[in-house]
């Protein structure tokens, strides 16, 4: 059989919204581990604002907030909604992934993900969203959080 | 045993990629009348205006056949299905006889039986090969009459524009996109595209094409005429039964299947747009033909044909589409129903849209244009029947997030993922 049955990745990051900060530091950090450089600077010097992969929930008037990444559900809507073949699962990694040369910013992703995790990437044209930081292993908005707010779980 | 799929879109890879989570060996036969690898016909229209190159619009990569061992016979048109013999009988005079029969052969266009069809240079929008066909022909200052005001007309209309052509859309009804829009939404959506250069008229219709050879002019409903060098007929889809006219199989305007996306025929299954399926907002079967309800239906499908028992809880219609500039999403219900409480933010300067109705404390539609980044979050409120009483008035904001959510809810959304 060539279908490869890696499994669906168990990881997962959970927010302790007791103590996140809100200082934003995830975000920081998410755009630097997926810029291509080792430079903050750099990494944010760009023509388009870059966009995090995680979402910080915050709001006027709430004392609360915590970082949301992508859930990499096991059974995700956002692959069977992606009107491109995009959006699909890894085989190596089992993480669900966005291909970013396929996308074409339908949004159809953002229309059913139940998290609000895929956000309209830079400059708006394609779909933006948690890897686990495929590539770094740790994942750098748990690395750098500075109060912990945020672990990784494998289940 | 030998599964066999009649249709090769999203359906079709929905059922294989659920038969091989179960079955990893038996053969599955997909059978489609169009010749190409399975491709995404959401995406003709970024095709005809350039915006994807041609191996963009494959739906599954070029090994996928291989890879999920599946036979495929394409540009061959089946011509009919002994259901008591469980054969499937092709126009080449081949036979395949099947264990499990998947009919998942999707939507055809409606087009109205007017004097004047068989000219030149007029076209449907549906396939890859009517992008293809229109590419050829089509050229700058082109005169183009769009038939239909409808999600695919529009993304016709502005592909059209987009190649340099002078679009005009005719709509039978009163406003563009009434599956989606209301009065108010289908006005922002129409003074943009008409910003774009795309002309409108409104409560009237095609009723003949003129021209020699090829179409020169269209005569309307009010006896209008209005020069033309192409025509695209994008009037809306019917389920594509044809070939099960005179069977036993139960048809509704679609195909009518139960919760496992089973026919009244033992071993035949149905899923896409050819099917009436479950609607969780109106509690009854219809026709939904939208792109993500077809791979989870064909999904479902596959799932129970390898043995699997799963359930499908039924859809509503959600819609992501953009012209140009704006973008809207779109879900359940389009008009208030009886009852049904309806909240509203419009910022008409900034083209921003809300509109929510609720009833007993769930949401039962949304209109949402240019303000839609966390959409996924109120569909699953819908879906869900999530009591939104204590929140509602949150949802009409640009940023509604987790933290409109009550704490016990979120929590539990979060950890349970």
């Amino acid at each position: 059989m060539i279908i490869e049955t890696k499994d669906k990745t168990k990881r997962r990051i959970y927010p302790k919204e007791e103590v996140c900060i809100g200082c934003h530091l995830c975000e920081v950090y998410c755009v630097l581990a997926h810029s291509g450089t080792k430079d903050l600077i750099k990494a944010f010097k760009k023509k388009d604002k870059p966009t995090p992969k995680v979402i910080v929930e915050e709001k006027e008037g709430y004392y609360i907030t915590f970082a949301l990444q992508c859930r990499h559900c096991d059974d995700p809507l956002c692959t069977k909604a992606c009107i491109t073949g995009a959006m699909h699962r890894d085989d190596k990694t089992g993480i669900v992934v966005c291909d970013e040369d396929k996308c074409v910013g339908c949004w159809s992703c953002i229309l059913v993900c139940p998290y609000g995790a895929i956000r309209r990437g830079e400059n708006k044209k394609v779909a933006s969203k948690c890897d686990l930081c495929l590539d770094a292993g740790e994942p750098a908005c748990v690395q750098n959080c500075p109060n912990s707010a945020l672990e990784i779980v494998e289940a | 045993m030998r599964y066999v799929i009649i249709g090769n879109s999203i359906a079709s890879c929905g059922c294989i990629e659920g038969i091989r989570k179960v079955d990893l060996e038996n053969e599955i036969v997909v059978i489609s009348n169009e010749p190409y690898h399975v491709y995404s016909r959401p995406l003709i229209s970024y095709w005809l205006s350039k915006k994807i190159s041609d191996d963009k619009i494959y739906y599954r990569p070029k090994n996928y056949y291989e890879k999920y061992k599946v036979k495929p016979i394409l540009g061959v048109k089946v011509e009919r299905v002994d259901f008591e013999k469980k054969k499937v009988y092709l126009e080449n005079g081949e036979e395949i006889s099947y264990d499990k029969l998947l009919i998942a052969t999707g939507g055809k266009p409606f087009i109205p039986n007017i004097p004047g069809l068989n000219k030149k240079n007029v076209f449907t929008f549906i396939k890859f090969d009517d992008v293809k066909e229109i590419d050829k022909v089509i050229c700058d200052g082109m005169r183009a009459i769009v038939v239909g005001g409808g999600l695919s007309g529009l993304k016709a209309a502005e592909a059209l524009t987009k190649r340099g052509c002078d679009v005009t859309v005719v709509e039978l009804a009163d406003r563009i996109l009434g599956s989606i829009l209301d009065n108010e939404g289908a006005k922002l959506v129409q003074e943009e595209l008409e910003n774009h250069g795309i002309k409108f008229i409104l409560k009237n219709s095609v009723i003949e094409i003129i021209g020699d050879d090829k179409v020169e002019k269209v005569r309307l409903q009010s006896l209008e005429e209005i020069p033309a060098d192409l025509v695209v007929f994008s009037i809306g889809v019917v389920p594509n039964v044809d070939i099960f006219k005179d069977t036993q199989l139960k048809i509704n305007r679609g195909i009518l299947v139960n919760e496992r996306m089973e026919t009244n025929i033992q071993d035949v299954y149905a899923a896409g747009d050819v099917v009436s399926a479950f609607d969780m907002i109106l509690g009854e079967n219809r026709v939904i033909p939208i792109l993500p309800n077809a791979y989870i239906q064909g999904e479902i499908a596959g799932l129970n044909m390898a043995g699997e028992k799963t359930k499908y809880d039924g859809g509503f219609p959600i819609n992501s589409i953009g012209f140009f500039d704006i973008h809207m999403m779109t879900g359940g219900l389009v008009n208030p129903i009886d009852g049904c409480e309806i909240l509203k933010r419009l910022e008409e300067e900034k083209k921003i849209y809300r509109k929510i109705y609720i009833k007993e404390g769930k949401i039962l539609g949304f209109m949402f244009i240019n303000s839609f980044d966390r959409t996924g979050m109120i569909v699953d409120l819908m879906r869900n029947k999530v009591d939104v009483s204590n929140f509602k008035d949150r949802l009409l904001l640009d940023n509604f997030g987790f933290l409109d959510l009550p704490k016990e809810t979120r929590k539990e959304k979060i950890w349970r993922s």
